[in-house]
């Protein structure tokens, strides 16, 4: 671990500035991937910005366009989303991805932003010894051809073929949450959806965020829809562990039609995989388990696997039918 | 020094519950693990790993680390000490580190770092950067890759053997079973990384070191240093208070331990700590290689077995030989007039294999009892009623009779607390909402060993009070709790009137925590010198007398064949959807001897279980072929059981004694439960489901389509 | 680069100078003297470092101390001190229950347990809780569940789940 500078800044402005002008500077949040990364040189900023102490540690209920809006400050932490009764009521998918996450510590301590902009686990970015595009542009993907049970099996690129890791992110991405994000020229928001980007040939960029620009806060616009959600995680280990896929879900039925649906998915892209194609297959279509594997269909059809990673495509396909299927009968 | 041959010890406090005597330092955490051992200003080490997998060190750039502050040096192999590797008899080749330009494997010591801080030293090692001359490397365990017979299989048994014709038995039989069960490469990752703080001494006697280790056994890594580095056995003193687990990985000194000391001698009379991250355990405290069974057994269409063929491939490292005696345990299991089993090793540049936790009967017994699950079904045989047809009357593998076989009634009793009659013999046949769920049975078995060479010393401390020293560790086995039950019992006096200790080389020579035969050695040592004691001293010593003795060794261990055995039953459920296999339910019935101490003694049984479980579903080092190394090479990657994976789980055993082995009537227990659990689990998915997994660990992967 | 932090550690005020790198687990372990939360991974994949950050369950290899500046931080070993008896219960129910082996993992059990046990009295709700807007009932899956960020390579499970069984009965 390189020797670091160390900044803690008593408001936004100043932290954002204090990035903004450096191009070697990081924002520490919990810090529970950062840490991790220091100590494996993944990287090597030469300032620390200590943002976990600005007040941006709030949950609050305001008034939006389409209806309640619950706006969840960027350091609350994920244990105290979960636990949080409107998101246990309004928002479930939100609050069973994050308690699907990590573990109760870690919980504890990692915050909103910082669990959307956690880096891939990627065996090989992890190994500073072994090439990797996202850690070192141009060394070439050890993963295309390596330890490929955790790789993407959509989106990929010749670059990179790894998976994001939130499980969080795959929720908000499902339930359309809204991003704040603030930088040098000032506030802007963006859907989640545009948050993560696919790695193309820029495989390090995680994110659309510029260098310096600062996630404030997450925002949730509660409906019928989000009532009506839920996610799946798929893993060997029953906790503490990575999704192999995951799913998250919202489903409207009147009677036995869709109304309305939200798929997405975890663990088969460089970011949360929101399943259009199969929502809109679905949409306006009789609910029933053929029709959900019939749609993922439609969505996996651009897969690309190797062996060790085929087994995604069946796997997400019935995680889906399993997601909306209870959600079905919930709503019936 | 007396031998003695001691008398069976009536059991009072042995096999009775105790708690854990060191419990109250653990739960607090003021226990102290080896580099927690406070020293004075000491210097921190951390090691640099060679990013090549063959070849040669060409330079070593060092600059940019030593100029960093807080490192104080850096060593490679121009400048360590050098060590005494003339003699192939004490000379281990994975322990001659920092001492050529030659890279054996991928994560290979190249270079260490001394600073005044972990946080310097640390950054110091990132610094180094090291130039290779590269050469072809093999590392990857293919079914086409060219293998040899070792000499013996560890720790020194045939590698071969025959009896009867293995092909006329199958081609009388009426049912073959003819496939491959492999089990994946495991590391031990015991919570504890290897760590130690070394200082070396130069006095008027010339050099000493002192270790606080983190090993399984503090006599014999004080005889594997000691003439490497040119010294007599007793200049080097190890401690070892608390070791947060083994699983065999701490058995043996590795490269790391060298390596500290080696740092240690530049530095005289200052403390060197060196805490090994667990990514580098990965490539440099031992592992279990992965092995590739191809069994075939033969039967009669009753069950009968005629013929048992085990042939099994595995690896090895060319550093340095470990061959897993993955196949010894399939010349005693069952009856069978034809058999034969083979060991080949492959051997690759890559880390050096090592003892894992029941090594040989972990993967053999694995295959053994998933190819008698098939024979079952291809019998239309119930897998218990199978196992019970081919009881063997004494043991085929040697022809001497069993000192205990009791294999029969613990399939029987867990049948009966499992509730195995109530099975539905078709696979696949049971559902739970979203779940398959199924049942399997395995049996398990361990060899009785106690190893020659302890000694203990028993002092009189007066007031009716007893010193009691012997030179063992307690790894979390349990040992400080037990080893005082029975010299309480040996010497008639109660628990509490003993003061045990333990851990140093300063105690009487004790053997290796391994081989499930630390109680059994170091108990019938201090049996023997408890027994002494009376007979020299009487039932009130004066204060300050005391005795050493070592035990001879049982005559039953020449007579009878000597094994613990067991049966292990699991339940499993298949989620249908996703193929997630949790298990709800897992019981071990064993059959061990006496049980020195209920307590310890359960919590090592759901420990092997435990284990067992992991292996079956989660354990799997990768090894990418194309570097060399296991790039799942952390907690994260490679994944042991979570306490959300274990359930119901239980472990009981027959009430008994074997009066053959030792004094205490015990048989080890440490490893017997992770015999045949795999096995059981990996049944229990195909009685579920349908399908056949035959390899661990069996992941989701396997039933999702 | 070094800094001026000060940490409450079981119960002492320590105003120490840190390298900014220092985790607050190096510092408790390498400067405080402090060795109760254990290094087993170093980087949050076991829990064996886990203690009471401010009142919660947290992990020390992943918080620099730089950025604890003025915690509180409390360990096994100062549960035990704090307890009127020589042990705190759920220390005690821990040895009861034989809930260890070899030791290692098991004061990051204790402050785990210590630490769920109050998030779950705050109603906080797990990945088993089946209805999420419900007050969850600490039954055997929910312990297990909350409970799996503390590996136990000795396979401890069983005792650790009734020792921490019996701690949430008292």
């Amino acid at each position: 671990m390189r020797e670091l500078a160390y900044l803690r800044p008593d408001d936004v402005g100043a932290a954002v500035a204090a990035v903004t002008d450096n191009p070697r500077a990081q924002y520490l949040g919990g810090g529970t991937n950062l840490v991790d990364h220091l100590k494996l040189g993944v990287t090597s900023p030469e300032l620390l910005v200590d943002v976990r102490r600005l007040p941006l540690d709030e949950v609050e209920e305001v008034a939006g366009e389409d209806g309640p809006v619950l706006r969840v400050g960027a350091n609350v932490r994920n244990s105290d989303v979960a636990a949080h009764p409107v998101v246990r009521s309004v928002f479930p998918a939100v609050a069973r991805a994050l308690l699907s996450g990590a573990s109760g510590q870690i919980r504890n301590q990692a915050t909103t932003a910082g669990n959307l902009l956690q880096r891939t686990r990627c065996v090989y970015f992890q190994d500073v010894t072994t090439p990797c595009n996202k850690r070192e542009p141009g060394t070439g993907c050890s993963a295309i051809g390596g330890y490929a049970r955790y790789n993407a099996i959509l989106g990929a690129s010749e670059a990179c073929v790894t998976t994001h890791p939130s499980d969080l992110a795959v929720a908000l991405a499902a339930l359309d949450a809204t991003v704040v994000v603030r930088g040098a020229e000032g506030e802007r928001r963006l859907p989640v959806r545009e948050l993560h980007r696919l790695p193309g040939d820029r495989p390090e960029e995680d994110t659309t965020l510029a260098h310096g620009e600062l996630i404030t806060a997450v925002e949730l616009t509660a409906g019928r829809l989000t009532r009506r959600s839920t996610y799946y995680k798929a893993r060997d280990r029953a906790s503490y562990a990575f999704a192999l896929v995951s799913v998250a879900g919202a489903l409207q039925l009147d009677g036995d039609t869709v109304t309305d649906v939200r798929l997405a998915w975890g663990g088969v892209a460089h970011r949360p995989w929101r399943a259009t194609v199969a929502e809109d297959a679905l949409r306006g279509s009789t609910f029933s388990e053929e029709a959900v594997l019939a749609a993922c269909d439609r969505e996996l059809a651009a897969a690309v696997t190797s062996e060790d990673s085929a087994f995604k495509v069946p796997m997400v396909r019935n995680v889906s039918a399993l997601v909306l299927g209870r959600l079905a009968k919930e709503d019936r | 020094m007396t031998e003695l041959l001691p008398d069976p010890v009536p059991a009072r406090a042995m096999g009775s519950a105790r708690l854990r005597a060191d419990g109250p330092a653990k739960v607090t955490g003021l226990a102290t693990y080896a580099v927690e051992h406070p020293a004075d200003d000491p210097l921190h080490l951390w090691l640099v790993q060679s990013t090549v997998a063959r070849g040669r060190l060409v330079d070593l750039d060092t600059a940019a680390a030593l100029a960093h502050p807080g490192v104080v040096s850096v060593l490679d192999h121009t400048n360590a000490p050098r060590l005494v590797t003339d003699d192939p008899d004490t000379t281990d080749p994975e322990l001659v580190v920092l001492q050529d330009d030659r890279v054996a494997f991928r994560g290979q010591i190249v270079a260490a770092v001394l600073a005044e801080t972990s946080e310097a030293a640390r950054e110091g090692a990132a610094l180094v950067t090291a130039r290779y001359e590269t050469e072809p490397h093999r590392a990857e365990l293919r079914d086409d890759s060219p293998a040899y017979a070792p000499e013996s299989v560890n720790p020194d048994q045939p590698t071969d053997s025959d009896d009867g014709d293995v092909e006329a038995g199958l081609a009388e039989a009426d049912v073959v079973v003819d496939q491959t069960y492999r089990t994946a490469y495991e590391h031990n990752n015991p919570l504890e990384p290897h760590a130690l703080s070394v200082t070396w001494l130069e006095d008027d006697d010339g050099p000493r070191v002192t270790l606080v280790d983190s090993t399984q056994g503090v006599h014999p890594v004080a005889a594997t240093l000691a003439p490497m580095l040119g010294l007599e056995k007793d200049r080097v003193r190890v401690r070892a208070p608390y070791v947060g687990g083994g699983f065999g990985s701490k058995g043996l000194p590795h490269a790391p331990e060298m390596a500290a000391v080696l740092a240690a001698r530049t530095v005289p009379g200052r403390a060197v700590k060196l805490a090994v991250t667990r990514q580098q355990m990965f490539a440099l405290t031992g592992y279990r290689t992965a092995t590739v069974s191809h069994f075939r057994l033969g039967a009669r269409a009753d069950g009968t077995l005629l013929a048992i063929d085990h042939q099994v491939r595995e690896q090895t490292s060319a550093l340095k030989e470990y061959a897993e005696q993955t196949a010894t345990p399939t010349r005693m299991l069952y009856a069978a007039p034809h058999r034969r089993t083979r060991h080949r090793l492959v051997e690759l540049d890559v880390a050096v294999p090592s003892w894992m936790r029941a090594p040989g009967e972990m993967p053999g017994v694995y295959a053994h009892e998933i190819a008698m699950d098939e024979l079952a079904i291809a019998c239309g045989l119930d897998p218990i009623e199978l196992r019970l047809r081919n009881e063997p009357d004494v043991d085929p593998e040697t022809g001497k009779p069993f000192s205990g076989r009791r294999l029969v009634e613990c399939l029987e009793r867990g049948a009966d607390l499992f509730g195995w009659a109530d099975r539905t013999p078709e696979p696949r046949a049971t559902a739970d909402g979203e779940w398959w769920v199924g049942t399997g049975v395995a049996s398990a078995t361990y060899p009785t060993m106690t190893q020659a060479g302890s000694q203990a010393r028993v002092s009189a401390l007066g007031g009716g009070r007893y010193s009691v020293a012997v030179g063992a560790v307690d790894i979390g086995t349990g040992a400080r709790t037990v080893l005082a039950q029975i010299a309480a019992d040996a010497l008639g006096c109660a628990v509490e009137a003993v003061d045990l200790e333990i851990a140093d080389t300063d105690l009487p020579m004790a053997t290796v925590a391994g081989g499930s035969s630390g109680t059994s050695s170091w108990g019938s040592a201090i049996v023997a010198a408890a027994q002494l004691f009376r007979r020299d001293h009487g039932e009130d010593p004066d204060s300050g007398v005391h005795t050493t003795a070592s035990a001879a060794q049982s005559p039953g261990m020449e007579q009878y064949a000597t094994h613990a055995f067991g049966a292990v039953f699991a339940q499993t459920r298949v989620h249908r959807y996703t193929g997630e296999v949790r298990v709800p339910r897992l019981l071990g019935v064993y059959s061990v001897g006496r049980v020195l101490n209920p307590v310890t003694a359960r919590s090592q049984l759901l420990g092997g279980l435990t284990m067992g479980l992991s292996a079956a579903l989660f354990e799997e080092s990768h090894r990418d072929p194309r570097f060399g190394h296991v790039v799942t090479q952390d907690l994260a990657t490679y994944h042991v059981a979570s306490h959300a994976d274990v359930r119901g789980i239980e472990a009981v055993w027959l009430d008994e004694e074997d009066p053959h082995v030792n004094p205490m009537g015990s048989r080890g227990i440490g490893e017997i439960g992770i015999v045949g659990t795999a096995a059981a689990v990996a049944n229990a998915t195909f009685h579920a489901t349908g399908v056949r997994v035959r390899q661990i660990p069996v992941t989701a992967d396997r039933f999702v389509g | 680069m070094q800094a001026e932090i000060t940490l409450t550690v079981d119960g002492t005020e320590h105003r120490t100078t840190v390298d900014t790198r220092t985790t607050v687990l190096d510092l408790l372990r390498e400067r405080l003297g402090n060795t109760s939360p254990k290094k087993g991974c170093d980087h949050g994949q076991c829990g064996s470092c886990t203690v009471l950050l401010d009142g919660r369950r947290h992990l020390t290899c992943l918080a620099l101390a730089v950025a604890h500046d003025g915690a509180e931080v409390v360990t096994s070993a100062g549960l035990a001190a704090a307890s009127d008896d020589e042990l705190h219960p759920v220390q005690r129910a821990f040895l009861d229950h034989d809930g260890l082996q070899c030791g290692y993992c098991t004061p990051g059990q204790v402050c785990s347990a210590v630490g769920m046990l109050d998030e779950a009295e705050q109603g906080h709700p797990s990945h088993v809780t089946d209805d999420l807007e419900a007050v969850p009932e600490l039954d055997d899956d929910e312990i297990r569940e909350r409970m799996s960020g503390n590996l136990c390579r000795c396979g401890a499970y069983a005792g650790i789940l009734a020792a921490v069984r019996e701690a949430a009965r008292s």
